[in-house]
């Protein structure tokens, strides 16, 4: 059931020219991005072969456009995710799923599902971008493997943060503009209540500020380091928004 | 229609016994569609329904009736799960709604006000949404799918996206929506607002043959459309059952409630406002007058009596040809019965009880 409503979601995003914007305007970006960083590398890769080990390729053209993506990515998933149930409640077309035998759960999780497909997509073409060197280089396999398992837990914190901000409100561009608003203020928040929290030596409030800072779980894995907090603190945030959404919807149901 | 000369022996005594057995209470529970029991929703303060009961049995079609914000879209919402009750229960084939709702809402297609309908699919992909969404095994769609089309008359269309199709089309394309799992129950919220009168022809035909097979419920505020199709009736005012009758039912209760007399020599109409009982009288000018009975009065055998003793020249008295419409202004407006009186007073009225 999950997966029919995330294949709506995919369908209803691909019909509409929103998406496709987006698709192009992330990938001109991107591209543009990784193409400036190359031409970099191989200005000074004669400069780096006289150092004793030399950052590759990986590190200096990949870890870069990975960083770029994330960026993009905090613009582009609530674009993506507004319309989401904003829209559908505006068009009034959530009834067809809510009076279908489906649970509040399996609509938010296949409504996750289907935007996380689609920014799956943007993803592996964050990735073939690196690979298109795979034939003239050797590639820093394990690091790009961490970046980009990094970036798709930033893209699912994103997308579970703009599906909550979604169910909110009916208008899309309230919901696109409260989703962005929450996440920067979780990158700023989570980044600088962190880090003064682990200056006094308070390191559980720090660790617990981590799970509201994305980008600062975004770090470690871009460096190539599999730090398993790093991993877990984006899947919590993730958990506690898709709650939050269901609990939203639900409410809706209780209060009308 | 029936026009009788001469003296109407008022024999709505004799019919009301016919409609003395309520016509759900006796069905056992197997049968029941839908069984809902003081249901209840508040907003605030604000109650949009109060206290309703509400049975419908396999095969028949139940028609809401009342005034804008009357609490028919809120009833249908709780039924179809959309809209948690307050308070009360509700039975979908003897499933409980609120406990097991993935379940119950398996056997309830539901057609809301605003066809929850997505433009940017085509008839058949979107219907093919909604059968798999409604648990129908993949294999099963497409056969589903198309007796839902055939049934709708939309077969022809079924390439076309949604947002270029006419208004009609899309209320069909709902219907087919609410058809397409072959549910026990269909509620359809004002299925025929905004169509041409051909489209609701087509639509009363569809929804009559739909009460063959399934169970229906049907919210309009056209009464015309219910004497059309629906075999009972229940009328809500103020987010409360002010009625609950069969068709049959519904006519019987009207006529005897008001009667034509013809008066060759009429008194001053004050006189016969005075005679107990008479709530109104209408003069039209030609010795004809409308007499409204008050509430649990039957005044004619003294107007009988009246106009014989005081010689007013009667030629005629008729049972009034009362439509749909006047009970439900009667109801509603409280006409003469007044407000107060609660769907169990009326109940017992239609039913001739004490």
């Amino acid at each position: 059931m999950i997966f029919t409503i995330a294949a709506k979601e995919l369908r209803a995003l691909f019909s509409s020219p929103l998406a496709w914007l987006v698709l192009t305007v992330v990938q001109v970006i991107l591209g543009y991005g990784f193409l400036k960083r190359l031409d970099d590398f191989l200005q000074i890769q004669s400069q780096l072969a006289q150092l004793a080990s030399p950052p590759g390729v990986t590190e200096l053209v990949a870890a870069p456009t990975y960083a770029t993506a994330a960026a993009v990515l905090l613009f582009a998933v609530p674009v993506l995710g507004m319309r989401m149930i904003a829209e559908e409640r505006r068009n009034q077309t959530m009834t067809l799923l809510l009076s279908a035998p489906v649970s509040m759960s399996e609509i938010v999780l296949g409504k996750f599902t289907g935007l996380m497909a689609f920014l799956l997509l943007i993803i592996i073409l964050v990735l073939v971008m690196p690979l298109t060197l795979a034939p003239s280089t050797s590639l820093d396999t394990g690091l790009l493997a961490t970046l980009t398992l990094a970036l798709m837990l930033l893209a699912a914190s994103f997308a579970a943060v703009s599906l909550y901000a979604s169910s909110l409100t009916s208008q899309p561009m309230a919901a696109a503009l409260i989703s962005f608003g929450l996440l920067l203020a979780m990158l700023f928040m989570g980044e600088t209540a962190g880090d003064s929290l682990r200056a006094r030596g308070w390191q559980i409030p720090a660790a617990f500020a981590q799970i509201f800072s994305p980008l600062r779980n975004f770090e470690p894995l871009g460096k190539g380091m599999l730090d398993s907090y790093a991993i877990i603190c984006p899947l919590l945030l993730i958990t506690a928004f898709l709650i939050l959404a269901i609990r939203r919807l639900d409410g809706r149901r209780l209060r009308g | 229609m029936r026009h009788i000369l001469g003296i109407f022996p008022l024999d709505h005594k004799a019919t009301r016994r016919q409609t003395t057995i309520p016509p759900l209470m006796t069905s056992p529970a197997s049968e029941l569609t839908v069984s809902a029991r003081g249901l209840s929703r508040h907003y605030g303060k604000h109650a949009a329904v109060r206290g309703l009961d509400l049975e419908v049995r396999q095969g028949e079609v139940l028609g809401l009736l009342g005034p804008n914000g009357a609490g028919k879209t809120t009833t249908m919402q709780m039924l179809t799960g959309n809209l948690a009750p307050s308070a009360g229960e509700i039975l979908i084939c003897g499933i409980d709604l609120l406990e097991q709702p993935v379940s119950a809402k398996a056997k309830i297609g539901y057609l809301p006000e605003t066809p929850p309908l997505y433009r940017e699919l085509n008839v058949a992909e979107y219907l093919r949404l909604a059968a798999r969404l409604h648990r129908i095994p993949r294999s099963r769609c497409d056969s589903a799918v198309a007796s839902a089309m055939e049934r709708c008359g939309i077969t022809d269309v079924a390439k076309k996206l949604i947002g270029s199709l006419s208004k009609g089309y899309q209320q069909r394309v709902g219907i087919a929506q609410a058809i397409v799992h072959e549910p026990d129950l269909i509620i359809l919220d004002e299925p025929t607002v905004g169509l041409d009168p051909n489209q609701i022809l087509d639509i009363r035909a569809l929804i009559r043959e739909l009460g063959r097979a399934h169970s229906v419920i049907l919210s309009t505020h056209i009464l015309t459309e219910v004497e059309a199709v629906c075999d009972r009736v229940q009328i809500l005012h103020h987010g409360e059952m002010v009625f609950s009758n069969t068709i049959a039912g519904l006519r019987e209760f009207q006529r005897g409630r008001t009667v034509t007399i013809s008066l060759h020599r009429p008194p001053p109409i004050e006189t016969l406002r005075r005679i107990e009982g008479v709530a109104t009288v209408e003069d039209d000018g030609n010795g004809r007058f409308l007499i409204r009975f008050a509430p649990d009065c039957d005044p004619t055998a003294n107007l009988v009596a009246r106009a014989g003793a005081e010689d007013w020249g009667l030629n005629q008295l008729t049972p009034a040809q009362t439509s749909l419409e006047d009970v439900f202004v009667h109801l509603t407006r409280g006409g003469g019965a007044g407000e107060t009186s609660g769907a169990a007073a009326v109940e017992n009225k239609i039913a001739g009880k004490p």
